[in-house]
């Protein structure tokens, strides 16, 4: 076989695709903007529901299988579609050839600056759920400034999903069991803290998330409040005070906590405006990457040999991100077969 | 508490503020509640700052209060401020300014309800000429008083005969702030600094030498909700709100409150006897209340105009403890002389709270 696909991304979802197209005898070319592969997840401490850890499932994609190449900080400046070819140009002078490109590209982080009033960037004490993962990982001597032991924790649900005053009205899909996880892990590390979640409703949807949530509950004493954070302050003694509103019972609620923890939801990818611009491809309401028919098709795109892959057409936790990569490669399979006859 | 977060935010929320030729809107209530604070205005432009401002004694009321209490209707509202529009083009000026901010919020409101429904803007056109026979222009920049003391700090401070800094220790006097309700939270925006970390007044203080001390409800009403005010079974309510931010800025220890809206300060300073009468309990030093004061006020203060020419002797809390703090020199004798040195007589001396007579 000599077609050549280009796979924008080299997250697990680029990997995944790169790994299995690779198996089936087609040449690949992995193209990834930072200096590694591995995605969010290479960021990540454990993964949810078992427990694992992140670099165990990143060890899944051998990249030495991958029989074409991998190439990392890559910056993409053009992409031209030519007589069914794509020319992909990079910063550097190089132009890549390629019979089809597959997009990998991900999600962005939401930036939480802009839930002002959350506090983000203005008080210490507020860190965001992947900030949190990198203490884990990077087991850092103290996770709050003062250096003290966090007695109490509040984890905040929701920061930029579901709300329509930062015009995300969706929901995230893994900000949910991300925040059960992190109350556990947090437990784990700090058993005599106080965790709180507060949440607006928990979709705890996939394989054994209700037992995880079950058991922060029985065994880690995690305490969960249905309740929307309004705003927050910062006290004399680097304490955040939280303001809530109890939906539950009503009222409204205010706490201190030692930290706090904004689960930051996913948002459509930097690149994918420019991806439009480049390749012509559309874009949904929220900056995704709309594939024509979500449901039937959900990896082809509106122009031909361009395809979809992972968390860049809508969010995705990793077992569904992996599955649409294969479903990737058999679109791309299909329409290699198409055009042959 | 991160400075450079804030100073971020701030970045993002820069207003344009017109240089010169100004139509000065008046408050319906700050004339009663702190008088020098309007004259104060007009002194500050016209003879410190050389700017031309158009005081204009045929506007009326925008209709604020009667808005947000549901007893005025929408294109009432609407046709009012176009009154107010065709007063200011009649005038030759395109530059708004009003003086209060529920004022300043209702004219934004209108402006981008205009903007985002032009047939709003058509009806209200029909209507006041229907009315009054007058057209108007929609004003090419508006911006609130403090907007423009805000935009004039720096020469402010640099004509200044005083700075907020405690003359005896040298240190900056700690001062907490409140932009009003209707200032930002409707449209972060139009607001210089936004909404919840708002840069107006903490500009002023930053350069007039003050330290701005943040606590944990400095976003919350003080009390002059309309409905909480106006509507006597709910007074409790709005003297809750003041009370829950006195207890929240005390252990700060501020040397004075600066407000921004009519009828914050009015509320500060009044509310802080009723706290006293009811409670016993005052929040300032050695049985003090804490000093509030206008944005004009300070920044008379600052250029050095005298406490009861600026109407300061209508404060409820005495603002002697703050002005002796800058090394200010008054005279008592002349706090309750009248402008031909007649004797006004003294209010009462209240139970609790300490005050200079």
């Amino acid at each position: 076989m000599e077609e050549r696909i280009a796979i924008i991304g080299g997250g697990i979802a680029g990997l995944e695709t790169a790994s299995q197209l690779s198996k089936k005898g087609f040449d690949v070319v992995v193209l990834e903007k930072k200096q590694i592969t591995g995605g969010h997840v290479e960021q990540w401490h454990q993964v949810f529901p078992d427990f694992r850890d992140a670099s165990e499932v990143l060890k899944n994609w051998n990249q030495h299988e991958i029989s074409g190449q991998i190439k990392i900080g890559i910056d993409i400046t053009n992409i031209n579609k030519t007589n069914g070819l794509f020319q992909i140009e990079l910063r550097d002078g190089e132009q890549i050839t390629a019979n089809a490109v597959v997009i990998a590209s991900g999600f962005d982080l939401f930036d939480a600056h802009k839930k002002e009033e959350y506090g983000y960037g203005i008080y210490d004490n507020v860190i965001t759920s992947a900030e949190l993962e990198s203490f884990f990982n990077r087991k850092r001597e103290y996770l709050i400034k003062s250096g003290k032991t966090p007695q109490r924790i509040g984890i905040i649900h929701c920061v930029g999903s579901r709300d329509e005053k930062v015009g995300n009205p969706y929901c995230s899909k893994v900000c949910c069991i991300t925040g059960v996880k992190q109350a556990i892990e947090l437990k784990e590390i700090y058993p005599q803290a106080e965790v709180f979640c507060f949440y607006m409703d928990l979709r705890m949807f996939g394989l054994n998330y209700e037992d995880i949530y079950k058991e922060a509950q029985e065994k880690y004493g995690i305490q969960f409040i249905r309740g929307r954070l309004s705003e927050t302050s910062e006290l004399q003694d680097g304490t955040v005070l939280l303001k809530v509103e109890d939906t539950l019972a009503g009222k409204p609620l205010k706490l201190s906590v030692d930290l706090v923890v904004l689960l930051v939801g996913m948002v459509k990818g930097s690149v994918n405006n420019e991806l439009k611009k480049w390749l012509g491809i559309e874009l949904d309401l929220f900056g995704f990457i709309k594939p024509p028919d979500a449901i039937l098709q959900p990896n082809v795109t509106n122009v031909p040999g361009v395809f979809l892959a992972g968390a860049c057409s809508s969010p995705k936790n990793i077992g569904d991100t992996v599955n649409d990569a294969r479903s990737a490669v058999l679109a791309v399979e299909k329409y290699f077969n198409h055009l042959k006859g | 508490m991160i400075a450079e977060g804030k100073k971020r935010i701030w970045k993002d929320y820069q207003k344009e503020i017109a240089d010169d030729r100004y139509y000065y809107a008046r408050s319906c209530v700050r004339q009663n509640f702190f008088p020098g604070s309007e004259a104060a205005f007009l002194k500050i432009l016209r003879e410190e700052l050389g700017k031309n401002v158009f005081d204009d004694p045929a506007h009326t009321s925008c209709t604020g209060i009667g808005y947000h209490a549901d007893v005025v209707p929408l294109e009432t509202t609407m046709t009012v401020i176009a009154r107010q529009f065709a007063l200011m083009t009649e005038a030759g000026y395109q530059n708004f300014v009003p003086s209060c901010i529920t004022s300043f919020g209702l004219y934004s409101e209108i402006i981008e309800t205009w903007h985002h429904f032009p047939e709003t803007l058509e009806k209200t056109r029909k209507y006041l000429k229907q009315a009054t026979g007058r057209e108007f222009e929609i004003p090419d920049n508006l911006a609130h008083a403090s907007d423009v003391i805000y935009k004039f700090r720096k020469e402010i401070g640099e004509k200044g005969k005083y700075r907020l800094v405690n003359h005896n220790t040298g240190e900056p006097l700690k001062i907490v702030e409140h932009i009003g309700c209707h200032y930002s939270k409707m449209f972060p925006h139009k607001g210089v600094g936004g909404a919840e970390y708002p840069y107006v007044l903490v500009g002023m203080i930053e350069e007039w030498g003050g330290e701005v001390v943040d606590y944990p409800e400095r976003r919350h009403c003080c009390g002059f909700g309309f409905r909480q005010y106006a509507v006597k079974a709910n007074r409790g309510y709005s003297l809750s709100c003041s009370h829950k931010k006195f207890e929240s800025m005390e252990p700060y220890h501020p040397d004075a409150i600066l407000t921004n809206c009519p009828g914050c300060p009015y509320f500060f300073d009044r509310w802080q006897y009723a706290i006293s009468e009811l409670e016993g309990k005052t929040y300032g030093e050695n049985g003090f209340g804490i000093p509030v004061l206008t944005y004009e006020e300070m920044a008379g203060i600052v250029l050095g105009y005298d406490p009861w020419e600026l109407g300061m002797q209508l404060h409820q809390v005495s603002v002697e403890p703050f002005l002796e703090k800058i090394g200010f020199p008054y005279d008592p004798e002349q706090k309750y002389k009248g402008k031909y040195g007649q004797d006004l007589g003294k209010p009462k001396v209240p139970e609790f709270l300490k005050v200079c007579c």
